[in-house]
């Protein structure tokens, strides 16, 4: 990973069919970028357009390079070599496997050995309340267990140079750790997000309506300010709520 | 000519993604044909016929579906070429999983359903293990890490196929299998099946309705896996 890594974005059409005012978007390595826009807009789509490295075959028809240039065939689907990991607003596993034997396999197919796998695991139980044992079967975590998990994956199994990240706040997971968690060290973080305190985490905001994106907005100042402060509100909040789930009273206002 | 065989689990998504390939293939001035075989009942040639390319349905009715799509071969590419076609796409009903309509010469592929977890390649037998080309659809329910999960246990029985992961709704992977459908072998004489077909002509097959097991004659075997033939 210290090998110099640009994202380039080229701009397609809109869920009309009309060109989409942004044409160009280029992102270096150790910077966050957030997707911001309306339910519905087309976040989550332009998220999966990074994901598979579209080249004008998706309905956006967007293209994606990777260093300025068209990534070849097997760079978009071999795993050992996939440059970009994702966590989808998916919270929920479907394979009937047990924790343990899904992240060894998991494993083996990014071509990484079986020692990872309780590392995965004792990180997941960072981010949730109810511990995750490597017996359970994935189809019975919750929600916020499947997404620690699925975050912890993303951090020491995938590894990729890219993470893109969908609404980490629906998860019931400590958020500001979980990012903290999956930007890792020089890796580009794609954040699509409603929450102000992640919005502004992100040094440049990409605006999206109608499918398009319409505009890029820089982090200014005053916004890093204001991030500090929500933040404060935030990390109350989650004390708050840890003070409630362990059966505690809430005392005062502090 | 062309002749892709088009295999897979009832509801993984054939026709879905084959409708987003065909546009594909129109997109680069090729002339495919469709010929739809189910069992009893389908109207997807209504879906097709939308695309306006020479569409022929085939129902396998009494007759094993596989049976029927590979008995009916010939005569499907003889259609497709009077029709001035250069691609014939021939979507299968493939049931039971135990055998496979691939010829030697042709483009095989199956489309095989994500949400129906990481054992499935296992069960599906020689429709996936000796397909040159797995779809894996519905990828955009499941998360990365089960798609790759996935993945790796496809690889496992078929080491040698290219796996392309398409969606249905949208159309993703459609132009890489068009691609990879416009490279595929041309038909040839004599051509021959990749798989064995089971141990067939059973007593069922000549009518036998009455479960009782002494009523039963041809290649059988028991439930401990002990097999006899009974017969004459």
């Amino acid at each position: 990973m210290n090998e110099e890594l640009t994202l380039t974005i080229l701009g397609g059409v809109d869920k009309d069919g009309v060109p989409e005012p942004v044409k160009f978007m280029e992102v270096s390595k150790g910077e966050i970028i957030g997707i911001v826009g309306p339910t519905g807009s087309g976040k989550s789509t332009l998220i999966d357009d990074i994901e598979q490295l579209a080249q004008g075959d998706t309905p956006t028809g967007r293209s994606i390079l990777i260093n300025g240039k068209r990534p070849d065939a097997l760079t978009r689907v071999d795993p050992r070599r996939k440059l970009v990991a994702q966590l989808s607003q998916k919270m929920h596993f479907l394979a009937d496997m047990t924790v343990v034997d899904f992240l060894h396999m998991h494993a083996r197919s990014r071509g990484k050995g079986p020692e990872l796998v309780n590392r995965v695991i004792e990180l997941a139980n960072t981010l949730t309340g109810e511990p995750i044992s490597p017996d359970h079967y994935l189809t019975v975590l919750s929600g916020g267990q499947s997404r620690s998990l699925m975050t912890a994956d993303i951090a020491v199994i995938s590894d990729s140079p890219v993470v893109l990240i969908d609404e980490i706040e629906n998860a019931g997971i400590k958020k500001q750790e979980a990012l903290r968690l999956l930007s890792g060290e020089g890796k580009i973080v794609v954040v699509v997000t409603h929450d102000p305190v992640l919005a502004l985490m992100a040094s440049r905001r990409i605006v999206i309506r109608n499918g398009a994106m319409v505009d890029i907005i820089t982090t200014s100042r005053e916004e890093q300010d204001v991030c500090g402060r929500i933040t404060q509100v935030d990390n109350w909040l989650l004390s708050l709520r840890e003070t409630i789930r362990r059966g505690e009273v809430v005392e005062e206002l502090a | 000519m062309k002749l892709v065989v088009l295999a897979g689990t009832p509801g993984s998504g054939k026709t879905s993604v084959l409708l987003h390939t065909i546009r594909s293939l129109i997109k680069s001035g090729k002339r495919p044909a469709v010929v739809k075989v189910d069992c009893l009942w389908t109207d997807d040639d209504q879906r097709f016929s939308k695309l306006g390319i020479p569409v022929h349905v085939g129902l396998a009715k009494d007759m094993c579906p596989d049976h029927f799509t590979i008995y009916n071969t010939d005569a499907m590419l003889e259609w497709g070429a009077s029709g001035g076609s250069d691609i014939v796409l021939n979507e299968t009903a493939g049931l039971c999983l135990r055998c496979a309509p691939y010829p030697d010469a042709c483009l095989a592929i199956c489309v095989i359903d994500v949400t129906t977890g990481p054992n499935t390649p296992l069960k599906v037998g020689p429709l996936l293990t000796t397909a040159d080309i797995v779809v894996m659809t519905k990828g955009d329910l499941v998360s990365q890490a089960e798609r790759e999960v996935f993945r790796e246990r496809v690889l496992e029985v078929n080491p040698g196929c290219i796996m392309v992961e398409a969606n249905g709704l949208t159309g993703k992977g459609s132009f890489e299998l068009a691609e990879l459908v416009t490279g595929g072998p041309d038909v040839c004489e004599n051509m021959v099946l990749r798989y064995n077909p089971p141990l067939a002509i059973c007593s069922l097959c000549t009518g036998e309705t009455r479960v009782a097991r002494k009523h039963h004659m041809g290649v059988l075997r028991q439930l401990d896996g002990f097999m006899e033939y009974r017969g004459e």
